[in-house]
């Protein structure tokens, strides 16, 4: 016999006329090998087939189901429940917008948040399709292939004190997003329009460096690093610039 | 209710992975208002989980001289079997490299060649010359004669899809995420768009476009254990199908990837056997080369995965907690370094799901459903089979490249390529096309779609519970239409199915059905789940021999006299099974011959 785990979970579906907020509780017996993704699709089919969250690769590699776990965020699908207390409280991401229960709105998001980092190559050069490839060291190409792992599954916006305040801030995620950017030899973006991006209270002078976002990301990308890099960066950046040209807010 | 919103656009792309995504750019750089509609965020797509890399002809790597896409397209005709059209995988093999250097242009960080004399993990001796330093590199992969899989790390489908997506936001093409087209919307003849359900909010939403592109995926969640994301329920084709003019091709050609990680099935890359893995039994013996003396772990999928059955039959499965019969993938030998830098996202889920670490310990593998080679059938440009307006692309499609097995990187090369291919067609065809629909019909198409949520919430055709249908049905695949086929299996397989189907037309919801209702989602599905998963067991039935993928217990042999062509499965409004027809495939390059591996190559039984 396993041992009987208790799920409470946030329940919501502003859909529903009259419905208001509330904590649910759902019995479930726990078998070795059970994940929370195994768990939520039981409840869903077993128990209330209501209950609204968000499964795609069940592999930890898509980033879709990102949620509150006992008060931290974390992948779902991957989370044990044997490494998991027998009350388990599963809660939706703060900051995103909720779609119902424990399912959020991280595609809207991202996609402003690639709209507003311009997070794609910038180059004069025109793609000439009979042309080799412009040639790469191999190692700069596995360091841009570091940050670029980011799966946006929003762990870390959900866990930054910041992002929690502020509407504007890039968030750990998108300060990497432009921190991969700012190594790749393709991209002709000078310091100087790096530092419009990201070099604010919106981007990496935002951050008050309480590292939480560091600690919860689930493929364990060093953002750590990654926010030093693009704050020193800028630094450098802001202290060559044209200050009269500057916006001072 | 009536829809909530009208969308008008020129190009309508359903599906947001990567041939949709591809396909969008094509037509928005030709100045062409394209909407892309998906059940998640692009960058959630099942595109993103392909892992090893994209087959392309650059031959940079040292093991990669004297490649080009002649050879690319003689493995691809051997991998498929004879099943392919030649003509597409000609274009395709033709094509691929420069949409590689495309991509690099893009920005996907493709690892490359560095020079020098090396031993790779494998215990193979390479020396990559000077000249190629710094090009675009390629690991081996199975069924190939020369290394071309182009890779980045094991995380290239992740790569090039946030690389292609960055494109479709810098056009800044317009994507509905959370929207599932639930029916197609045409007179008998021409395509005119969707009827579309928000996964939001649960309201029904009109697309209406000139052109029609289905680019949802393959429809691996038909079986019980498949590699794909849960989200690969084959919606697009299935919508297609149900019109009962638009045929699927091929559907009995199901891919079976040897190395699917128990209990959860989830990939381990081909890139670990093309790296220099190995796959070991129970006494840990290495027993590939016992069956496939020449390519040994890197026959194509279809070979390994049987030969891998065949040795667990023969008595050598390793029974353990993970799965009650499984083999064991072996990297040890690759290093620590190697396993890390290369093979990392593999590394990673095996640490995730069964806390090991594949540079110490084995990882167990089985054979799991991977890939639909079969899909809505195209021609050549990627028009689809009977209605105007209307294109597939991609997994959801068949092309068809991939004849009766795919080889590994030729699916994720497929998407960006036929994407572009295919989407050329589409910008040619909706410059020509005009905007012109007839609102009766569309609202006709809105009203059905409402009366059939009314029905499901209502009960009124019947209480039956559509998660207790889709677990029957995905368990019926499972027992009788998977890897090794027979008459009298299949048979019971097409009973239950159709068995199936009827309680499927019958199922009443649980639930209120209010609002984005997920048991509605799963309700509007089931029935066109079911048809498709029915033309995949009865094309295996009719058809009397083993090509790739279908093998035939009863029909080991390839039949060229008799079957050599393409299954076309219609479902007709009312039938309880589809009406299978077959046109020839052509054979213009290379006329059938043999493989070089697999049963008819290296004899039925060399194993011990």
């Amino acid at each position: 016999m396993g041992r009987q785990l208790t799920f409470s979970i946030f329940r919501y579906n502003p859909n529903i006329p009259g419905e208001e907020p509330r904590m649910q509780e759902y019995k479930l017996e726990e078998y070795e090998g059970m994940t929370l993704f195994v768990a939520l699709n039981d409840i869903r089919e077993k128990l209330d087939p209501t209950l609204m969250f968000d499964f795609v690769c069940r592999a930890a590699i898509c980033g879709s189901c990102a949620m509150m776990i006992n008060g931290t965020p974390g992948l779902a699908c991957k989370t044990m429940t044997r490494t998991l207390p027998s009350r388990i409280t599963l809660m939706p991401l703060p900051v995103f917008k909720l779609v119902g229960d424990l399912s959020v709105d991280t595609g809207t998001w991202f996609r402003n948040l690639q709209v507003k980092t311009e997070s794609w190559i910038h180059t004069s050069k025109k793609f000439d399709p009979e042309a080799l490839e412009v040639r790469m060291e191999n190692k700069t190409a596995e360091a841009i292939y570091e940050p670029e792992r980011c799966i946006e599954c929003g762990c870390c916006v959900a866990s930054c004190i910041t992002a929690n305040i502020r509407d504007d801030f890039l968030g750990a995620t998108g300060i990497n997003r432009v921190g991969r950017f700012l190594i790749d030899p393709r991209d002709e973006r000078t310091d100087a329009e790096y530092f419009e991006v990201v070099g604010n209270e919106e981007g990496a002078f935002g951050c008050v460096g309480l590292m939480a976002c560091d600690d919860n990301c689930p493929i364990d990308l060093p953002l750590q690093m990654q926010l030093a890099f693009v704050r020193r960066k800028m630094a450098q950046a802001g202290l060559k610039l044209d200050l009269k040209r500057m916006k001072i807010s | 209710m009536s829809a909530k919103n009208t969308h008008i656009c020129d190009v309508l792309v359903v599906g947001a992975g990567l041939a949709a995504e591809r396909s969008a750019v094509e037509a928005a750089e030709a100045g062409l208002n394209v909407i892309i509609l998906s059940l998640v965020p692009p960058r959630r797509s099942h595109s993103t989980a392909a892992q090893g890399g994209m087959q392309a002809s650059l031959g940079n790597a040292a093991m990669a001289k004297g490649d080009n896409p002649q050879i690319h397209f003689e493995d691809t005709v051997k991998g498929s079997d004879w099943g392919c059209d030649q003509e597409v995988a000609k274009m395709f093999c033709e094509t691929v490299p420069s949409m590689i250097r495309q991509l690099d242009y893009w920005g996907v960080p493709w690892n490359r060649v560095t020079a020098g004399k090396k031993k790779m993990p494998s215990g193979i001796e390479v020396e990559d010359t000077k000249d190629k330093e710094g090009l675009i590199t390629a690991r081996d992969f199975g069924g190939v004669a020369k290394w071309r899989c182009c890779y980045t790390s094991d995380g290239t489908g992740h790569t090039v899809q946030f690389v292609v997506d960055t494109v479709v936001c810098k056009l800044g093409i317009p994507v509905h995420d959370r929207m599932e087209a639930i029916a197609l919307i045409h007179d008998g003849e021409t395509c005119y768009g969707v009827v579309a359900r928000c996964l939001r909010t649960g309201d029904l939403n009109v697309y209406l476009a000139k052109s029609t592109v289905i680019a949802t995926g393959g429809a691996g969640r038909i079986y019980a254990a498949s590699t794909n994301a849960v989200i690969n329920e084959g919606t697009g084709a299935a919508i297609a199908l149900n019109t009962g003019l638009v045929p699927l091709g091929n559907m009995e050609a199901v891919q079976f990837h040897p190395t699917g990680m128990p209990p959860v099935f989830i990939l381990m890359t081909e890139g670990a056997r093309g790296d220099g893995g190995y796959l070991l039994d129970k006494n840990l013996h290495r027993f590939m080369p016992d069956y496939e003396p020449k390519k040994k772990e890197l026959a194509s999928r279809d070979v390994v995965s049987r030969r891998m059955i065949q040795h667990i039959r023969a008595g050598y499965g390793v029974e353990s907690k993970y799965a009650p019969q499984h083999l064991w993938l072996d990297i040890r030998h690759l290093g620590r370094q190697w396993v890390w830098t290369n093979l990392r996202e593999i590394a990673t889920i095996a640490g995730n799901f069964n806390g090991l670490d594949p540079a110490k310990d084995l990882v167990p593998v089985i054979p799991t459903q991977h890939y639909t080679m079969g899909g809505v059938r195209t021609n050549k440009d990627g028009y689809a089979y009977g209605l105007k307006g209307l294109f597939a692309i991609g997994e959801a499609a068949c092309w068809d490249l991939h004849g009766f097995n795919r080889l590994g990187g030729n699916s994720l090369a497929e998407t960006v390529t036929g994407g572009y291919i295919v989407g050329k067609q589409i910008v040619k065809y909706t410059l020509g096309a005009t905007q012109d629909f007839n609102y009766k019909l569309v609202e006709d198409f809105v009203k059905k779609e409402e009366e059939r949520i009314k029905n499901l919430i209502s009960g009124k055709n019947g209480k039956e519970d559509v998660f207790e249908i889709r677990n029957a049905m995905q368990q019926t695949m499972m027992d009788h239409v998977h890897i090794f086929r027979t008459g009298p299996s299949l048979e019971q397989g097409v009973a239950k199915l159709q068995e199936l189907y009827k309680r499927s037309l019958k199922i009443g919801l649980r639930s209120s059905g209010q609002g984005a209702n997920p048991e509605l989602a799963q309700a509007l599905r089931m029935p066109g789940m079911v048809r498709t998963a029915l033309c995949v067991a009865y094309g295996a039935l009719t058809r009397t021999e083993s090509r790739g993928s279908h093998f035939r217990e009863d029909y080991p042999k390839r039949d060229d006299a008799n079957w050599l062509n393409r299954t076309l499965a219609y479902w007709k409004e009312g039938a309880d099974l589809p009406t299978l027809d077959y046109e020839p495939v052509a054979c213009p390059y290379m006329p059938p011959g043999d493989r070089g591996y697999g049963e008819a190559s290296a004899g039925p039984k060399k194993g011990k």
